[in-house]
């Protein structure tokens, strides 16, 4: 693979080959190691100016991207954009203006509307990492679940895990379902038929109503999380019937023909998509997930800068 | 108009004069004296120059009844800055229409006589593409009250419709219906269930799937489509559907019309040229409402405007300044220039396919669409007014929008290779466009 093996954006995970997403792994395991060490810094992306440009909250994804920006030294401003001064007229091509006009290196972008990342890679020089638009993609956070998964079971080629909940309104669903196809896995979804894209069927994925039959299935089951709106907006009758019905519990785990692996991109709603002692049982990696979160996105920043595969190694030294 | 008194003749020589409204298709000339049409038909040899002459060579070219858009937004009053009534009759005539009709959805909205008189006297001063006001059908478009369409037909109103807005209200569409049969008019409807395509950005489907855009499913259409066949059962008034662009649509409308109901349609040249994969990459230039569709529904529309069952093609051309459309997918807002690229959108999808003929091109765009709203023009027959196309069917030329008369420059066929192309546009007698003239 040449230096701009994933080219000068990352926008999500439908248009990277298995080669590319399997690269971005393979870089992110010796930048685990690095996060573990005393002094979790190397002057990879020293000089470099990075800037989180957030235009919804998102304090885990942001922090995650901060450390590993911080880790290889890069400097970086975090600019929080509320939607109301959005609204107010801050249009995302003058954004993208400013940026530009700044000399900046890279933008980690957050936006509440789908497109928006590439709207702005299409507009400016620097490297774009789509950190969530809209309902579109979330590819670290789909890049941090193969890693983990990966971690897990070795190799993902024919491992089957269900996206469970809300995968209509999910960012997180889509970059996991590009991402596990490409790598070989089947991929179930698991939900109320309200919250899940009327053309499914035609993703190539199972479709369980049922959550015991998911659990029946799989060997991994990602939680979604059940954004309280929904509610309000009739897409489910209450969240106390969503977790009687579909909630991931620990009797319905009991059940399970085999031991599953439980991840959730987090938050969580305790009680409601999943519980408790499923969250902080023994086969839940969501800690893992975060851990991997730093290692993926040093990753990404690091390939998106130019470099190989073969410096990160070195990078440690 | 300054040189009134002195007779004027304009004849167009040696094209293919293509009439369906007749039943001619020879080539020879057609000659248009003070305004009317004097002759159309076989060549003419000599003729007396008995005031000022204008010959126009139409050798290669097609001479057709002007052609009549009866669905476009000029804008003016409100957004003056996207496209005055002006710039929008001197697109049309660039595009060979002698005729638009201006939906109401302006600001403030045409649901009264002195704003239909306004269009009038703007459309009169711009002396490009006649220009006949459509009326609202609710005061303010707010889809309660109705608006007074005696008086505004009364002043120039040609048709009533909320385009632009779904008439939410089954018992205000039914009064509308019952309504207007006193001034014997079309009620044209914007058909879209409200509940169903509410936050919509795209066609539901794969590509909305992938792309994370929330979509507006076929049945939001269909509902109303439905729902306006049978309320037009019930009064006998004659309701127009705008923009039809699903496979079920048509399949409705050749329900309610085997039905004998008085039904008519109109499809839009992006509903039969282009399919939801226009929008990949978020191009804000492929968003409209109705939203583009897929592959299955661009056919059985075609099929629908061959076999009549989609009466007329009409535009929607709707301007907006680009920065408007330069932001984020779900927050652009909807729709597309057309005046300009739709007899080539039409050639090349239809026509050069071979799915329809230039004589059924003709009546889509010129006869038919005369005889549903009732306008003059749509025909070549003596004494009819003098409202001519020429076009050449077998011109290439490369869709750049910054060359387009309309102020609007939101095209999705920006760059592509289109062909066919109007030549020479005759209002009333008067040429008001010649291309490279
Ligand atoms: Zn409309
Ligand atoms: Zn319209």
């Amino acid at each position: 693979m040449s230096a701009a093996a994933i080219g000068k954006d990352l926008l999500g995970l439908a248009h990277l080959s298995a080669e590319q997403i399997t690269l971005i792994l393979d870089t992110a395991v010796p930048f685990k190691e690095i996060s573990e060490r005393a002094i979790k810094k190397v002057p990879t992306l020293r000089g470099m100016t990075i800037v989180n440009l957030f235009f919804e909250a998102s304090t885990r994804t942001r922090i995650s991207f901060e450390f590993a920006e911080k880790r290889l030294s890069a400097d970086t401003v975090n600019v929080a954009v509320s939607g109301s001064s959005v609204s107010k007229g801050e249009t995302l091509v003058d954004t993208a203006r400013n940026l530009e006009a700044m000399k900046i290196d890279m933008v980690v972008i957050r936006h509440p509307s789908s497109g928006a990342a590439r709207f702005l890679a299409d507009r400016i020089q620097s490297n774009v990492i789509n950190a969530g638009d809209g309902t579109h993609e979330h590819p670290t956070q789909g890049l941090l679940d193969l890693l983990t998964l990966r971690e897990r079971f070795g190799s993902l080629t024919g491992l089957r895990v269900c996206l469970c909940g809300d995968v209509l309104h999910s960012r997180v669903a889509r970059s996991n379902l590009w991402g596990l196809q490409k790598l070989g896995a089947e991929v179930g979804v698991c939900g109320p038929r309200s919250l899940l894209p009327n053309a499914i069927d035609e993703l190539g994925v199972r479709v369980f109503s049922r959550i015991e039959e998911a659990i029946e299935w799989a060997q991994a089951l990602n939680i979604l999380r059940l954004q309280l709106e929904r509610m309000q907006a009739g897409y489910i009758p209450s969240l106390r019937e969503y977790n009687r019905v579909f909630g991931v519990t620990r009797e319905r785990l009991d059940r399970a023909p085999r031991d599953i692996v439980i991840m959730h991109p987090g938050p969580m709603n305790r009680g409601v998509e999943i519980d408790s002692d499923v969250a902080d049982g023994p086969h839940s990696v969501i800690l893992e997930q975060v851990t991997n979160g730093v290692a993926v996105r040093m990753a990404v920043l690091y390939l998106l800068a130019g470099g190989r595969p073969e410096l990160a190694e070195a990078a440690k030294g | 108009m300054a040189d009134t008194s002195a007779t004027s003749l304009v004849l167009l020589r040696g094209g293919r004069v293509l009439d369906p409204s007749t039943g001619l298709d020879e080539v020879g000339d057609v000659l248009l004296r003070d305004g009317k049409v004097e002759h159309a038909g076989a060549p003419l040899g000599e003729v007396r120059r008995d005031g000022d002459l204008t010959e126009v060579d139409c050798r290669g070219l097609v001479v057709s009844p002007g052609f009549i858009d009866v669905h476009c937004h000029l804008r003016e009053p409100g957004r003056e800055d996207v496209e005055t009534i002006a710039t929008g009759a001197r697109a049309a005539a660039a595009g060979g229409f002698t005729a638009v009709c201006a939906m109401p959805n302006t600001a403030p909205v045409t649901d009264n006589q002195a704003a239909v008189g306004f269009i009038i006297r703007q459309a009169q001063l711009a002396r490009a593409a006649r220009v006949y006001p459509i009326g609202a059908i609710s005061v303010g478009q707010r889809g309660e009250a109705l608006a007074e369409f005696g008086e505004m037909i009364g002043a120039g109103a040609v048709a009533v419709s909320d385009d632009g807005k779904p008439v939410a209200s089954a018992q205000l569409m039914r009064t509308a219906l019952e309504y207007a049969r006193a001034f014997n008019i079309p009620v044209a409807d914007h058909c879209e269930e409200p509940t169903l395509a509410h936050g919509g950005a795209m066609n539901e489907g794969i590509v909305s799937a992938r792309l994370g855009l929330k979509g507006i499913p076929d049945e939001a259409e269909e509902i109303m489509v439905i729902r306006d066949i049978l309320l037009s059962r019930r009064t006998g008034g004659h309701v127009h559907l705008c923009h039809m662009s699903t496979k079920g649509s048509v399949e409705l409308i050749r329900w309610g019309k085997e039905r004998g109901i008085r039904v008519t349609a109109e499809v839009c040249p992006h509903h039969i040229s282009l399919t939801e994969d226009a929008v990949e990459g978020y191009n804000t230039n492929a968003k409209m409402n109705p939203p583009l569709r897929t592959a299955a529904d661009v056919a059985a529309l075609q099929e629908a405007v061959k076999d009549g069952t989609i009466d007329l093609v009409a535009t929607d051309h709707a301007p907006h300044h680009y920065d408007e459309k330069e932001r984020e997918f779900s927050d652009a807002p909807n729709g597309i220039v057309g005046l300009e690229t739709a007899l080539a959108v039409l050639v090349t999808h239809l026509v050069a396919p071979g799915i329809i003929s230039y004589a059924t091109l003709v009546d889509r765009m010129s006869c038919s669409p005369a005889r549903v709203f009732g306008l003059q023009g749509g025909t070549l027959r003596k004494g009819s007014v003098g409202d001519v196309t020429v076009f050449d069917p077998a011109a290439s030329w490369t869709v750049d929008p910054a060359s387009f008369q309309t102020k609007g420059r939101n095209s999705p066929y920006s760059g592509m290779t289109l062909t066919g192309r109007a030549k020479c546009t005759v209002v009333g007698g008067q040429i008001v466009y010649r291309q490279n003239a």
